[in-house]
């Protein structure tokens, strides 16, 4: 493959691995100069997903709500009424399982302007195990009209959406995780809501991923280059509004799909191309992720090796895919 | 039935057994809730080696009393007794948060091991513990169901949901326990949240309240649940004054052991403190 169907966006080694709550913990520091109006709301894990570093630097605008997801996030709803910007974060599981209904009521219906930016998403929550892995927190979110959902692939495409939503008025939840992501952009990555961005051309299948699969997805074209096998990868980092015009042309140039997420296959990432493709392109497609089942506990990165969460399963995934359309073929001829 | 004692000599070595045992699993797994596991030894070790009826040769006993940890993330405290009671070997708790591990990061249902309610998700427990007293009651079991519960649980507007449950449904035959170590995840409740006055705030709600002035002190505790026994009409909470960390000076009341595991030299200074050789 020519090296001009690479974007320009990546970089051409991975030597970097950053927590990206960390990353949103530093550019909300950052924003809080920038816009006085930016207030922090956080239900007692502060120092997990960072939001202490806004704490130390403006206490004023930092509130700390107690083990109270329900109650911080119809909270939230009231400062976005008083026209402030609030942020709410705590780990997923809470911010779109426990919340829910207070989210959908108290903030989406209404499209107020509250950033829920949650972390701990996903297996890689690890040790704590299935009651602290959020699976379901896409779809519950991506159920909501009104509701926009960005899932980061790495601390650079982090930054640059925790800066675009501050501008960006109505309700927006973002999803970060625990374990250190490898840093697969250069500075110059551009992210806007609502696009997907191809990060490398192909022939033969296109990948769509979302957050830490992204590099495992880039892995996987890696792989199956050598083996012969072009494939196109997506980052899908704004889930919804889905980006239609893109995954239509990116699957109708390749007449195969595989998708990849740390979540649930049901109502994720999964689901999401499916139900764009059912109407728009319909397309083979196999989905990687959660296959409907609930995590454990475990070593993080041990569990996407588990769960089967690896470019070798997303390799393994566009063999059967590519089997299954030869066959096919060869059943219409 | 399992063997009870009121001898607080053996009560006591058995939570310095207890303390070091779930340490060492903490240690190894190298995540987990330290804090808030050594704060509930001494309640959990009366629990199951005083007060309640049980058998760890035979878990699914119908007419067992019933525990709800409902601060889940203090499980390696429970483990840690649940072993020392006989439901499984001690060894196995140094699988502790390991993948493939029945001794999962937050207690899963799993009556082979002693636990009762899948929990970790706080603001839970009590409600699952009002439906097993509220069963039992239906059933005409003559056993009683306890909770135990923590302070910074305390602020989900859940809990206090199911407290009024418990007293709106009369229910004498729980016993809740508030391990009030007056810290959260963030820091000093004070600062964070406060939720005081808390036992007031449970009288208001209907129950019965007593308050120990040290949640580690065996007579105490043990005469605690005998009055919860002979309460009748009201459910009864046990608010117990308890020290996060307790048992080993350099975690004791300092937040930022909450949820962190000891280090190798930190586990090498609480063995010691804790008269085991590392
Ligand atoms: C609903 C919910 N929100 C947040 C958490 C994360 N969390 C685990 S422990 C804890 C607070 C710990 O303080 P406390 O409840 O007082 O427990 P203890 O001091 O006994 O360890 C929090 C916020 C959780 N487990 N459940
Ligand atoms: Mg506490």
């Amino acid at each position: 493959m020519s090296r001009t169907q690479i974007s320009d966006f990546l970089v051409d080694e991975v030597t970097e691995h950053v927590y990206i709550r960390e990353t949103y913990g530093k550019t909300l520091v950052e924003l809080g100069r920038e816009y006085p109006n930016i207030v922090v709301l956080d239900a007692d894990l502060t120092v997990s997903t960072k939001t202490n570093l806004f704490g130390k630097e403006f206490p004023n605008r930092f509130f700390t709500m107690g083990v109270s997801e329900q109650d911080m996030m119809a909270t939230a709803a009231g400062f976005a009424l008083s026209g402030k910007i609030p942020f709410a974060s705590t780990f997923a599981i809470f911010a779109t399982g426990r919340a829910w209904e207070h989210v959908r009521q108290s903030i989406v219906f209404p499209k107020l302007n509250v950033k829920i930016v949650a972390t701990h998403a996903g297996v890689t929550v690890g040790e704590d195990g299935a009651t602290h892995q959020a699976l379901e927190d896409i779809a519950l979110m991506r159920v909501l009209p009104n509701m926009t959902v960005i899932v980061p692939a790495d601390a650079v495409e982090t930054e640059k959406v925790i800066r675009t939503i501050v501008n960006h008025n109505g309700p927006t939840y973002v999803r970060l995780a625990r374990v250190k992501f490898p840093t697969i952009f250069k500075k110059s990555y551009e992210f806007e809501i609502g696009k997907a961005r191809v990060l490398r051309e192909g022939k033969h299948v296109t990948i769509f991923a979302v957050g830490i699969m992204v590099c495992e997805a880039l892995e996987a074209s890696k792989i199956l280059e050598r083996e012969g096998i072009s494939a196109c990868v997506v980052n899908v980092s704004t889930v919804k509004p889905i980006d239609v015009e893109t995954i239509v042309k990116a699957a109708s140039s390749t007449g195969a799909v595989v998708t990849a997420e740390d979540h649930n296959i049901v109502g994720g990432l999964g689901g999401a191309i499916a139900e764009v493709l059912g109407e728009n392109y319909p397309t083979p497609m196999k989905r990687i992720g959660m296959k409907d089942r609930f995590g454990t506990s475990g070593d993080g990165l041990q569990l996407l090796e588990y769960f089967g969460l690896k470019a070798r399963n997303i390799v393994q995934a566009v063999h059967e895919l590519l089997e299954f359309n030869s066959q096919k073929k060869s059943v219409v001829l | 039935m399992h063997e009870r004692t009121k001898n607080v000599d053996i009560l006591k070595e058995i939570a310095r057994r207890v303390r070091i045992d779930l340490l060492k699993a903490l240690h190894r797994a190298k995540s987990g809730h330290t804090g808030g596991s050594l704060s509930s030894v001494e309640i959990l070790v009366s629990l199951y080696f005083s007060e309640m009826r049980h058998n760890p040769k035979n878990p699914r006993w119908g007419d067992r009393d019933r525990f709800v940890l409902s601060k889940g993330h203090g499980v390696p405290a429970l483990y840690s007794v649940l072993a020392h009671a006989g439901y499984f070997a001690r060894e196995e708790l140094m699988s502790l948060r390991k993948l493939g591990s029945r001794l999962q990061g937050h207690p899963e249902y799993d009556l082979e091991i002693g636990i009762e309610a899948t929990t970790g998700s706080l603001g839970h427990g009590l409600s699952a513990a009002n439906g097993m007293a509220l069963a039992a009651r239906m059933d005409g079991k003559d056993i009683r169901i306890y909770a135990l519960l923590s302070d910074g649980e305390l602020q989900e507007g859940a809990s206090w949901e199911a407290i009024t449950t418990s007293s709106y449904r009369k229910l004498d035959n729980l016993c809740a326990i508030v391990d009030r170590n007056r810290f959260q995840n963030d820091g000093a409740m004070k600062d964070i949240k406060d939720i005081e006055p808390v036992p007031d705030k449970w009288r208001a709600f209907g129950w019965e309240v007593e308050v120990l002035a040290d949640g580690h002190d065996f007579p105490s505790i043990l005469s605690a649940f005998e009055k919860a026994r002979q309460t009748k009409g009201k459910p009864f909470v046990i608010i117990a004054n308890t020290i996060k960390g307790k048992g080993v000076s350099i975690f004791e009341n300092q937040g930022k052991y909450h949820g962190v595991a000891p280090s190798d030299d930190e586990l090498k200074v609480a063995l010691n403190e804790l008269g085991e050789a590392a």
